[in-house]
């Protein structure tokens, strides 16, 4: 290309304008072809309008290629996607792809959409039917947990919320309260609101949770049970005692080792032969267990990374000032430790949420398994596509909160240091 | 002196007491399971055996690589599981790399696009559930694939249709020569780099290693087909109507739904965290090196070569393993979509069968903890000999 011209600095008055709009045609006649199925280079062979829009891009970004320019906008332009011939190529296909695939998704998503109605029969469009959605929502966020209970799990879950809120705003002594609240506290009240069974409450046996309600029940119960058991964990593999030490690294080791889809068809199908004849462990308790000790172990190695990182010092100095094993673990070296792996404790959350839907092995429907249930009825068949998509974006925005979240904090907790 | 010999001794007891209480803690839980898991199986007229294991299976499963029907036993059956579960792996960690490798290095590219769509490819892959992204594949976007009358043709040789895909089968004759001329042609690649090495050491003579490589691996196969008889024919599918609106496909090998699905997801899923890894294993070289490279004369492709790339690799490579190790256990989610793997065909249908729950997720645990524990021994290995020798 260079030989043919090759555009300077004093002919940026000729060259950039013809550049920029060659570009321009070239994206204007991708923009027509994909919005409005209408070929403005009708008149060229098909192959050759078919790559016409190429060739013109090119063309003009070279056109445009002027290094040092002295323009300020053009300089950043050709510094960020045309430094290069490639890099103009890569460019250019990206945003034809991305203009390309708007329409489509654009019409399944909105335009031929349907909102209205409350039957398939509503459906007459061909994109997505959001009236599925619409009328298993309530399903799809309470399970099979009776309609006229619902307000039980709302206030359970407002509660939470309004203390979490509000735990940000009040003074550091009373946030501790807050805190301990929400550890020891909470959950079980919470739990008892939801199933119920005493204080006038109606009994709402587990089987019918389910949603994604269930989803957050479990996370957040794993959540507050993983954590102490995997920073014991850790300090067991760190121990000085071989026995402790060896019973932590087989316990990591085993869990780590296996899927937790066979966790749980252990706590399902092997962990009752374990108990006396007629025991019976609620199927939600069982496993909330295996989820619970499958995450601490990976929890467990993260905090161990914790632990190795921080230098002998600290730990020599704890000792001279007299602290016992616990005192030093519990006020120098856990604090510490646990700062410098927020990171890797996030991600083990995320794994656990992103791990919920796995319970479907058991019988136990949260937002995945409800979909799975509400496709396969009779009444809805083929809406696997919007189920899926529904689920997939709910589990998408809370994934990527969380991780956001983290990254904040662990940006905030670096400038500290 | 007596005093000092008590401090010892008082440690030493300290030390032991929570140790001792620990271990019997934890055996009287065994011991205690133990018994109780024998009084149930006593109630039930079961008795803990892996006899089970050379009866008659009397199920069938859908995609198997070895011969397989109800007639084998539960061993062959439990094998072919394994085979299922090692090939989709295989599969999911081939094309994840790829991916992993191509979006990873995006994600550093200086054009400003593509590094914002390969971010945003890592965002949404790696915050949606697998087993979500698996169900899509499968139910949603599988399930819009037309039927095999009107399946999508690649060229008349192979065919996607709704009931899977449809590609050529290979028919070799002689195939053990044309495997022996591969292994044969690896080993003198082998010898022919050691050889270049030790020249380029000793004399300073560069010989290319890479072309010589390549055209002893095409040479040597080639040979084999020109004059020890292999020969490679190909079995196209041809659709056949078996009634007036039914048709399928024979010939050629079937490709099942379920398995495009699965290594769909978990390739897409398990490259966000690969390309993860290598940008941060490219990131993580300083830019010190590369000048320092540079300084020395090196031209572009030599300082990739010769400087980044051995340090980013010592860097990508640990995570990157575990990651496969990931894939190989993220596999297990077949089960959803009743692809037959270990877990389907051995934890389900065969524990439906027999009852022996204990005895199968034991082994089924174990299959998969023999091979973390392999994978994770072979790593500790491997980073002792790459780790940074610091004089």
């Amino acid at each position: 290309m260079n030989f043919i011209v090759k555009p300077s600095k004093e002919s940026i008055k000729t060259y950039v304008p013809i550049g920029l709009s060659l570009v321009f045609l070239s994206f204007f006649d991708v923009f027509v072809n994909a919005f409005f199925n209408f070929n403005l280079m009708e008149f060229l062979p098909t192959q050759l309008s078919y790559f016409l829009p190429l060739i013109l891009g090119f063309i003009g970004f070279h056109l445009i290629r002027i290094e040092f320019s002295g323009v300020r906008s053009l300089d950043i332009l050709n510094k960020n996607i045309n430094s290069n011939n490639f890099n103009a190529l890569l460019t250019l296909l990206t945003i034809f792809i991305i203009i390309k695939s708007i329409p489509p998704m654009l019409d399944w998503f909105i335009l031929d959409a349907n909102f209205a109605g409350n039957s398939k029969d509503d459906c007459t469009g061909d994109g997505a039917c959001w009236v599925f959605i619409k009328v298993w929502f309530n399903r799809f966020m309470y399970g099979l947990y009776p309609d006229a209970e619902q307000w039980r799990i709302n206030t359970a879950f407002l509660i939470l919320f309004a203390v979490v809120g509000a735990s940000f705003f009040v003074s550091e002594k009373l946030k501790k309260y807050f805190i301990l609240f929400l550890i020891f506290v909470f959950p079980f009240l919470g739990i008892k609101l939801i199933s119920g069974g005493s204080f006038g409450l109606e009994y709402v046996e587990s089987a019918a949770w389910g949603g994604l309600s269930l989803t957050f029940i479990i996370s957040a119960f794993a959540i507050l049970f993983c954590f102490p058991i995997g920073v014991i964990l850790a300090l067991g593999r760190r121990s000085s005692l071989p026995a402790i030490k060896y019973i932590s690294i087989g316990f990591i080791e085993l869990w780590r080792g296996v899927p937790l889809i066979t966790v749980l068809f252990m706590s399902a199908v092997m962990f009752p032969m374990f108990l006396p004849d007629g025991t019976f462990i609620d199927k939600l308790i069982r496993v909330l267990i295996a989820i619970t000790l499958f995450e601490a172990a990976y929890m467990a190695e993260v905090v161990r990374g914790g632990l190795q990182a921080l230098p002998k010092g600290q730990y020599e100095a704890a000792k001279s000032l007299g602290m016992g094993y616990w005192r030093m673990n519990a006020l120098i070296i856990l604090p510490q430790a646990l700062k410098l792996v927020i990171p890797g404790i996030a991600n083990t959350l995320l794994a656990l949420v992103k791990d919920t839907p796995l319970i479907f092995v058991v019988g136990l429907m949260e937002l995945a398994g409800m979909i799975g249930l509400a496709k396969t009825n009779p009444k809805w068949l083929g809406m696997a596509m919007e189920g899926y998509v529904f689920a997939g974006l709910v589990f998408w925005i809370i994934c990527y909160a969380m991780s956001r979240y983290s990254q904040n904090l662990e940006k905030k907790l670096s400038t500290e240091r | 002196m007596n005093l000092k010999k008590l401090n010892i001794e008082n440690k030493k007891i300290r030390d032991l007491i929570p140790q001792v209480l620990t271990v019997l803690a934890l055996l009287s839980v065994i011991i205690y399971f133990a018994i109780n898991a024998q009084i149930n199986m006593g109630n039930r007229g079961i008795s803990f055996g892996f006899g089970f294991l050379n009866q008659e299976a009397s199920f069938d499963i859908t995609f198997s690589m070895i011969e397989y029907d109800g007639s084998h036993s539960y061993g062959r059956a439990f094998l072919v599981g394994l085979l299922n579960t090692i090939l989709v792996s295989v599969i999911g960690i081939f094309f994840a790399t790829i991916i992993g490798v191509v979006v990873g290095i995006s994600r550093l590219s200086d054009n400003y696009l593509i590094a914002k769509v390969a971010e945003w490819y890592v965002e949404i892959f790696r915050n949606i559930p697998l087993i979500l992204q698996i169900f899509f594949w499968y139910f949603a976007a599988l399930r819009a694939l037309p039927l095999p009358e009107n399946g999508i043709s690649f060229n008349d040789i192979s065919f996607l249709t709704i009931k899977g895909w449809y590609v050529p089968k290979f028919i070799w004759t002689n195939f053990n020569i044309f495997l022996l001329s591969i292994i044969t042609a690896f080993i003198a690649i082998y010898f022919i780099n050691s050889y270049a090495t030790k020249q380029r050491e000793q004399f300073g003579k560069q010989i290319p290693t890479i072309i010589i490589s390549l055209a002893t691996l095409i040479l040597i196969p080639l040979i084999t087909f020109l004059f020890l008889g292999v020969s490679l024919t190909f079995e196209y599918p041809v659709l056949k109507q078996l009634s007036p609106t039914v048709f399928t496909y024979e010939g050629g090998v079937s490709i099942i739904p379920e398995l495009i699905a699965l290594a769909l997801a978990l390739s897409m899923y398990t490259a966000t965290f690969i390309a993860e890894n290598v940008r941060a294993g490219i990131l993580g070289v300083g830019k010190g090196q590369k000048e320092a490279a540079a300084s020395i004369g090196l031209n572009k492709n030599q300082i990739l070569k010769l400087v980044v790339m051995p340090q980013a690799l010592r860097i990508i490579i640990p995570p990157t393993t575990n990651q496969y190790l990931n894939l190989t256990k993220n596999s297990s989610l077949a089960a959803a979509i009743a692809y037959p793997d270990i877990v389907l065909v051995f934890a389900g249908t065969a524990l439906m069968q027999t009852g022996r729950a204990i005895e199968i997720i034991s082994i089924t645990m174990l299959t998969y903890l023999t091979l973390s524990i392999s994978i994770s021994i072979f790593m500790n290995w491997y980073n002792k000999k790459m780790a940074i020798k610091e004089k």
